[in-house]
């Protein structure tokens, strides 16, 4: 089977990515902390760490959210029902065949239809529902002019509980996700395109179900770099 | 470029330096600082007693101490007639009830019970000369006792069962020209020995703190703030700032850490935002009771046995007594962890005249109010006192029975070691039926503790409340506390969710495995 080598992920989505993921598993274990699920920092350290990184992954989301626009990478994300049972039954059925990926990979479209869906719901979903109970979690009550007053929500527990949700299904996100992308050309494929920018792609594959081309994903021309020598 | 370097480098690194040396002295608490310092002045009186005449004399009768006192402070008996030291009442509304006027005078309690046909002994700690029975007469300012509070000898007794009244044979004249601020002692000479010993009622407030260092109680310990009872008990025309809330029910006249503290001391606003919800006291008394013991049960219900046709009395090898035959059976503790409570500032109490709810598992004695919700209330540290009174089993109603009578034969359980003529006696001094037959009933008081504040280094730490199965809020209803407090359906699913992704990716892995396999071979 024939492969070529595609640059996916620019330096900073890779940055990005990486600092998210640490962020976001060094927040489980902080806030699991704090939810009294686990014992590793004690309770004031798992504290004071979470809030701190809390902080860092808002401001990464800020600058995320303005690379998205100023990139128009945000339209990678726009939902889409094409292919999209194709590649839940490929998931389901194909991949045990070995069949073919549905949903060809390119730098203009780097995500499948599912994935488009996932990662479209946890930035439009659970990031603000994290980062806004997260901030309510810190400034139910907070000291102004010497007084300690409250941002008026009744209790604490509403904002915990919605908090504590989201945390889970992160969890639960990330064993997925950890998962499918050992499902890429070879197991390390994805793993190695997300470190390094490139990735190694069938191309030998009939494009029946290619729903990507420059212009209706992206409208805007893309410069790939010069491939690597070494992979 | 090298310009450049040397202004970073003259310039801005020692503005930096400058700057970071400056915030780290801003975390310093300056507050405290001053704190220390305006107390650390001594009183200086403005007067000295021994030179007035008026005080140079052999007093006969202590009412003539008072009227010397009079004749110079001529307002202030007026003030104190109207003082609850003097009253041991109060105009307060109590939810529920309304006007009431409640305090010691009408009020009973989970110790010695109440004064009702036992004031002769009970009242010694009156502010008074001779509240000896109802027709005590409250009007006259000579009945006023000035020594037991200005006594600044460090001398002056009050007769045991003399309703107020002196120890005869005191050098009166020299206690007299020795008068000024109430110290510790005079305070303690009461509020040290309510229940009838050391520390047996408060547990926060006892003869140790004399001489305690300031690990024990870091205002008044001898080499902390050293500070008198008075310094945060100020009083206004006599009457004094603070409330006990065994007699007290409003949310008026407090003494609050916040008042010389500010509502955020901390330099750390997270500590600075439990204010909201937390007193103080809650965190920075730790425990209480750190020197002697107090006492947490009182059974009634055992006294009256004798031995050898006597009474008897047990002690611990403390030296505290687990039973006496005129008082019955009692549990001491040192070092106790008190418990939390929802509180706003108001109280209620059991009135002799309330019916009695069988269903509950205990007579409240008093009621500390408050809830999550009221935004007055806060979580406080708590004694509660345990115990088993006497009830009138067809009534309804708490018994009140004579204990102390001078002699033999007047129906006094402490006398005569008879419950039975000690009820009868007892309702009959307070004109209320009884029906004849009695039992015992477990009763609960609540003591907020206040004093023994801790050095901040022994103040409770985050995870001694944010933990999830041993926390001190176990017992708060409605917090959502960090740690403690989670939604067991919420967890149940979370972890559902986790176990079936994990599932789900395994037997994803495995089928994955098996068919790629079967696949290579076949080809």
């Amino acid at each position: 089977m024939a492969t070529e080598k595609v640059y996916i992920y620019k330096a900073y989505e890779r940055f990005w990515h990486w600092t998210q993921a640490f962020l976001v598993l060094f927040l489980a274990l902080t806030g699991f902390e704090i939810h009294g699920s686990l014992n590793l920092f004690g309770f004031e350290t798992a504290v004071t760490l979470h809030n701190n990184a809390a902080w860092a992954f808002i401001i990464l989301t800020i600058f995320t959210i303005f690379w998205h626009f100023t990139t128009g990478e945000w339209r990678q994300y726009l939902p889409t029902t094409k292919n999209l049972k194709a590649q839940a039954e490929y998931y389901i059925f194909g991949i045990f065949r070995n069949a073919p990926h549905p949903t060809r990979k390119t730098t203009l479209s780097k995500l499948n239809p599912l994935q488009r869906l996932v990662y479209l719901s946890l930035k439009i979903l659970i990031f603000p529902v994290m980062i806004i109970s997260g901030l309510a979690y810190m400034y139910f009550r907070y000291v102004k002019d010497g007084e300690v007053v409250s941002l008026g929500i009744r209790s604490l527990e509403r904002v915990a509980l919605a908090h504590t949700l989201g945390a889970f299904i992160l969890v639960a996100f990330v064993i997925v996700h950890l998962y499918l992308i050992t499902t890429g050309h070879t197991i390390s494929s994805n793993l190695k395109a997300m470190l390094t920018g490139w990735e190694e792609l069938e191309t030998d594959e009939t494009e029946t179900h290619d729903i990507n081309t420059a212009k209706d994903t992206l409208g805007q021309k893309h410069n790939h770099p010069e491939k690597p020598e070494t992979l | 470029m090298k310009n450049i370097i040397t202004f970073i480098l003259a310039v801005i690194v020692p503005l930096l330096i400058i700057t970071v040396v400056l915030r780290q002295a801003s975390t310093e608490n300056k507050l405290l600082e001053e704190l220390r310092e305006d107390y650390s002045i001594p009183h200086v009186p403005s007067v000295d007693h021994s030179k007035h005449e008026v005080l140079q004399q052999e007093f006969t009768n202590p009412h003539e101490i008072t009227a010397a006192c009079l004749s110079c402070h001529t307002e202030r008996g007026e003030e104190l007639l109207m003082s609850s030291h003097f009253t041991w009442e109060r105009e307060e509304y109590t939810p529920g009830r309304g006007v009431t006027y409640l305090g010691k005078k009408t009020l009973l309690n989970n110790f010695c019970t109440g004064i009702f046909s036992n004031e002769g002994s009970c009242n010694k700690c009156h502010a008074g000369y001779g509240y000896a029975d109802k027709s005590f007469d409250f009007e006259n300012p000579y009945n006023i006792d000035c020594l037991v509070c200005h006594d600044n000898t460090g001398t002056y007794e009050k007769l045991s069962g003399g309703a107020g009244y002196p120890t005869p044979g005191q050098d009166f004249s020299a206690i007299a020209q020795n008068v000024g601020r109430p110290t510790k002692k005079t305070c303690g000479y009461c509020h040290f020995y309510g229940g009838g010993g050391n520390n047996v009622k408060h547990g926060d407030l006892e003869m140790a703190l004399l001489t305690a260092p300031r690990e024990v109680d870091v205002h008044m310990g001898v080499d902390g703030g050293n500070m008198n009872c008075v310094d945060c008990h100020t009083a206004e025309n006599h009457r004094m700032k603070g409330k006990y809330y065994a007699v007290s029910s409003e949310n008026r006249n407090r003494v609050l850490c916040e008042d010389c503290h500010t509502p955020t001391p901390h330099i750390n606003q997270t500590l600075n935002t439990h204010g909201a919800k937390v007193a103080c006291q809650t965190c920075h008394i730790p425990i209480y009771a750190k020197v002697n013991a107090t006492k947490m049960n009182w059974d009634w219900s055992t006294a009256g046995q004798r031995l050898e046709g006597k009474a008897f009395e047990l002690l611990d090898s403390l030296g505290n007594a687990t039973y006496t035959s005129i008082k019955g059976d009692f549990a001491w503790e040192t070092n106790v962890v008190p418990e939390y409570f929802w509180f706003n500032g108001t109280a209620d109490h059991h009135l002799l005249s309330d019916k009695i709810d069988t269903t509950k598992t205990a007579v409240k004695i008093n009621t500390l109010l408050g809830s999550y919700d009221d935004p007055e209330s806060k979580i406080i540290p708590a004694k509660v006192h345990r115990g088993r009174q006497p009830f009138d089993k067809v009534y309804l109603s708490i018994l009140q029975a004579k204990l102390w009578a001078p002699k033999e034969g007047e129906g006094a359980l402490w006398v005569d070691l008879d419950w039975e003529r000690a009820i009868i006696e007892g309702m009959k001094y307070l004109n209320r039926p009884y029906s004849g037959t009695y039992d015992f009933i477990t009763t609960e008081m609540f003591l907020p503790v206040n004093h023994m504040i801790s050095p901040k280094e022994q103040a409770l730490q985050c995870q001694d409340c944010h933990t999830r199965n041993d926390g001190r809020m176990q017992m708060v209803e409605d917090a959502y506390i960090p740690s403690q407090t989670y939604n067991a359906t919420l967890d149940l699913f979370g972890k559902l969710m986790i176990i079936l992704s994990l599932l789900g990716v395994i037997t994803h892995a495995t089928i994955r495995f098996i068919s790629n396999k079967k696949q290579k071979q076949s080809h």
